[in-house]
């Protein structure tokens, strides 16, 4: 089906929370925290506009709106809503909506919290921009900019190294990722001529077709894979938990990491049910599943806890996308919809209990739950779903997976078990999150715990009580959600059915009642298996996070070593090898064709045209028999001041001019640097440098000689002088043509010149303030210099 | 350097020469000069009056650093340039302002403002790397 055009508020609706990251500093300094109050407006209004859609999505419609960017490039900020966006860009502004009161009480007094709320909302509007895009190179830089407001939030507490070391991690991890996938865009957009995602998706065999299906598959892997943390590039997620919770509930759990979900599902009708699809997916989503949650089960800080589960479960989305499977693929969006609400509740929870008891360390905790009781009971709604038990979406989630896996004619048995350990191992961290800190003996907490204010605890249990009661509307929240977005997913439409319970005992229910025994068994044992992790991680000892270090290590190193080779801090190595080339660049091509200028007629010279040419090369030998520097820095200038009188004689006052001024400066500024440097004040070359210098110099100049004479052999070509001449009057009012030109007709070039000289200028004066490293080596061995320079003048 | 009758002179001389360099400056549009020698010319003034009478005094005279001047030579270029956005014209079409002053043909124009802002430039990229090499002790 077409998609109908709509008008211009959804994409309005993309750039509202850019407008309020503007506002919000300014908002911030007049309400303090309460301005998560009208700032939550602007996301509210969001989720008010996009639910809208639901009606008409759930039936099959699709909408697209667009506004040209860069036309001629066929870039457009375009948007096309269709079920999967729709549930995006709900769970996007709504929970958004959460977010933003939650970090209004989470930090509340901190000096920078106007800053944090416009980071928040950029990262919100470049979210909507990500998941609603339609026109791939927009959708690109929205998926890049994620990136970058990531950098921005985990860093946020940018006086920690370890934030900043996170943040800069993700950065690299993510941003690189995001290359890859422009890559791949840019290789469909080659490859079918097509840009909008919506025209691509019309007719699904297009990439197929096009025999470049293995790189872009591979490509778009590479972008989705780092930015839904993926094995082996898991290792950013857990390190961003360096960033405030907020940041950790709304962009490491519930959005930002599911976009490389969002594009494996968005780009399934064209690149997935292919073998490639079905073995890469499953394989990569099955091992970060197990890795993910065995790696949460070893951490004792809630908040990593959570962020490895996290990994576990993008990796069982990936997976259960890699089947190709619809009910797999059912399974996946319930599970995707469910996570979002269980993760982003139990986030704001650890990061309550951390704000009111001040640690999150699961071992230094214990009963709060009279303390905190209302937190305890969002925990426990939250933690139930994440648990997979009923009546919460969590369970009709892995209900619906286990049917798909069981039926999967692929490799089924193996996904079903990989599933199973997920989902059991799950439910023992859920249970650890939930219960652990509130339940048992109260525990003395380096802060006096008591409930959080309203703004910390209203999103944990809007959050908990949705996902009971879109599971106690079961069949409502198929109809509205999960079907939709599933038609996205297989490209046509489909109804989906969902029940809240079981109608038989069959496959799935048994397959849940062997995770929940499992998982009930290993929690008992829970201490056990975690020293049991520890002592294996400890014997493997490396992991891709060093290997991260390592890298980015070894290419600082690598790229020092280079420069050190190419850049050896002589002056007198760079000039010789420039001018080596320069002389090669005149010479070569005139051996190369042996096409040499002839000489010319020597022309008859007038009695003072040949004095200023002796003057000329007076300066010259004088250069050459200069006992000190200074005295060659001068005579250099005798010779600039006599070519000046060349042109001034031959009708080039300007350039006369210029020429004037210039030598006078050089020679000015050029003893300057002399008397600044504290070089000897003459030159003790050895011979054989003297000699090497010399070759240079005289192969340039010979060049450079042959060069002019064959230009001035050549027929002038008067068309852009007659130009000039023509129209300097009548087009630009002036008579002086060369000043026209630069400032008229060419003034494009100068204005990129003197652009050029202002940063010459600026680098300049860095090098004359240099000063060398407090370095221990060099500041002995110039002392040394020093001293042996003083004993000298001794 | 800093002779009594060097001293004395440099004064004068580079009052002389600024003045002379804006006039250099301003006919560039008919006669040689323009916005780059007349910048060079203003350079050397700074650059004397710094040798003669010391670094500080001329930071004093030119109040603002003369960095800061070169990137408002900038600034007032890329500005000119994009006076003809009101017309929609392309970036750099130049706008011509032609009246009658006391009888006297008063011509002002964006590529006079341009040329004013390549002045800048000059000046304030030369005379700060002049001024930075004069200064004998940092700090």
């Amino acid at each position: 089906m077409t998609p109908a055009v709509i008008d211009d508020t959804t994409l309005l609706a993309v750039l509202a929370p850019f407008a309020a990251a503007v506002v919000a500093p300014a908002l911030t300094r007049w309400f303090k925290h309460n301005a998560a109050w009208p700032l939550a407006l602007v996301p509210a209004l969001i989720f008010l506009h996009f639910t809208g859609f639901i009606g008409p999505v759930s039936e099959g419609e699709t909408f697209v709106a667009a506004k040209a960017w860069a036309p001629s490039y066929g870039v457009n900020f375009s948007v096309y809503v269709d079920g999967l966006s729709t549930l995006f860009a709900l769970l996007i502004s709504g929970i958004g909506t959460l977010i933003i009161l939650y970090a209004g009480g989470y930090m509340k007094g901190h000096a920078q919290q106007g800053r944090f709320f416009s980071f928040l909302f950029l990262f919100m509007g470049s979210m909507l921009g990500l998941v609603l895009g339609n026109n791939l190179i927009s959708l690109f830089i929205f998926w890049e900019l994620t990136s970058v407001t990531s950098f921005l939030l985990i860093g946020f507490d940018n006086l920690r190294a370890a934030s900043r070391r996170a943040a800069l991690q993700a950065l690299l991890v993510t941003g690189g990722g995001g290359l890859a996938l422009l890559a791949a865009f840019i290789l469909i957009i080659s490859a079918t001529g097509e840009i909008e995602m919506s025209v691509l998706l019309g007719s699904p065999d297009i990439i197929k077709d096009t025999g470049l299906y293995l790189p872009i598959f591979i490509l778009v892997l590479g972008g989705a894979f780092t930015k839904s943390a993926q094995f082996p590039f898991h290792f950013w997620l857990p390190n961003a938990m360096e960033a405030p919770t907020p940041v950790s509930a709304y962009l490491h759990s519930a959005t930002m990491v599911k976009a490389g979900v969002y594009l494996l599902m968005r780009m399934h009708p064209l690149l997935g049910d292919t073998v490639l699809w079905t073995t890469v997916l499953p394989l990569f989503g099955g091992v970060t599943l197990l890795v993910g949650t065995l790696l949460a089960v070893r951490q004792t800080d809630l908040k990593l806890m959570l962020a490895y589960t996290t990994v576990a479960s993008l990796g069982l989305l990936v997976m259960l996308t890699g089947t190709s499977n619809e009910k797999a693929l059912e399974g996946a969006v319930l599970y995707l919809l469910a996570h979002s609400l269980f993760k982003g509740g139990l986030f704001m929870v650890a990061g309550t209990i951390d704000h009111e008891a001040g640690t999150r360390d699961v071992t230094k905790l214990g009963g709060l739950r009279s303390a905190m009781p209302i937190t305890f009971a969002a925990a426990c709604l939250a933690a139930l779903s994440m648990a997979g038990l009923p009546p919460f979406i969590g369970f009709i989630a892995k209900e619906v997976l286990y049917y798909g896996t069981w039926g999967w004619p692929g490799a089924g048995l193996a996904v079903t078990l990989t599933a199973v350990a997920g989902n059991a191992l799950m439910l023992v961290i859920a249970a650890a999150v939930a219960l652990k800190p509130f339940l048992g003996l109260k525990v003395e907490t380096p802060k006096h715990a008591h409930e959080g204010p309203v703004l910390l605890i209203a999103g944990p249990v809007v959050l908990a009580l949705t996902g009971l009661v879109l599971a106690l509307m079961a069949h409502t929240t198929g109809e509205l959600f999960v079907g939709p977005t599933l038609s996205s997913l297989t490209g046509e439409f489909t109804h989906v059915e969902l029940h809240l319970l079981p109608t038989s005992v069959n496959a799935p229910l048994i397959l849940s009642l062997i995770t929940i025994g499992l998982g009930i068994v290993l929690f008992t044992q829970l201490d056990r298996l975690r020293g049991l992790i520890a002592a294996v991680l400890e014997a493997i000892g490396w992991g891709p996070d060093k290997g991260f270090d390592q890298f980015v290590s070894g290419v600082v190193g690598f790229s020092g070593r280079f420069s050190r080779l190419v850049q050896t801090g002589k002056m007198q190595t760079y000039m010789i090898v420039i001018f080596v080339f320069t002389a090669i660049a005149v010479l070569l091509p005139g051996y190369l064709t042996g096409s040499f200028p002839a000489m010319p007629e020597m022309p008859k010279y007038r009695f003072y045209e040949w004095g200023i040419l002796f003057i000329a090369v007076l300066g010259l030998i004088a250069v050459l028999i200069a006992k000190t520097r200074l005295t060659a820095i001068v005579s250099l200038g005798i010779q600039g001041f006599a070519v000046a009188l060349i042109f001034m004689m031959f009708g080039a006052p300007d350039l006369s001019f210029t020429q004037f001024m210039v030598e006078t400066l050089s020679v000015v500024i050029l003893a300057l640097v002399m008397t600044r440097l504290n070089l000897m004040p003459s030159d003790h070359r050895a011979a054989p440098a003297a000699l090497l210098t010399g070759i240079v110099a005289c192969a340039v100049g010979l060049g450079l000689t042959l060069t002019l004479l064959a230009i001035t052999q050549q027929p002038f070509d008067t068309r852009l002088s007659d130009f000039f001449a023509q129209f300097s009057r009548s087009i630009a009012h002036g008579r002086n043509i060369v000043n026209v030109i630069i400032v008229d007709f060419r003034g494009f070039d100068t204005l990129g010149e003197i652009a050029v000289v202002v940063l010459a200028g600026l680098c300049v004066l860095a090098l004359i303030r240099v000063r060398t490293k407090p370095d221990k080596t060099v500041e002995a061995s110039t002392t040394d210099a020093v001293q042996a320079q003083a004993s000298e003048a001794r | 350097m800093r002779t009594i009758i060097f001293r004395t002179i440099a004064p004068y001389l580079t009052a002389l020469m600024v003045l002379f360099s804006v006039f250099v400056l301003l006919r560039g549009h008919n006669d040689p000069g323009g916005g780059f020698i007349g910048g060079l010319i203003a350079a050397s003034a700074l650059a004397i009056f710094g040798i003669a009478c010391g670094v500080a005094s001329v930071r004093r005279a030119i109040y603002f650093h003369p960095m800061g001047i070169a990137a408002f030579g900038l600034f007032l270029a890329a500005l000119a340039g994009m006076l003809s956005f009101f017309k929609a014209q392309a970036f750099m079409t130049s706008q011509w302002l032609i009246f009658d002053l006391f009888d006297v043909e008063v011509a002002l124009s964006t590529p006079m403002v341009f040329d004013i802002g390549v002045y800048l430039v000059v000046v304030g990229a030369i005379g700060s790397i002049a001024l930075a090499l004069e200064e004998r002790e940092i700090d």
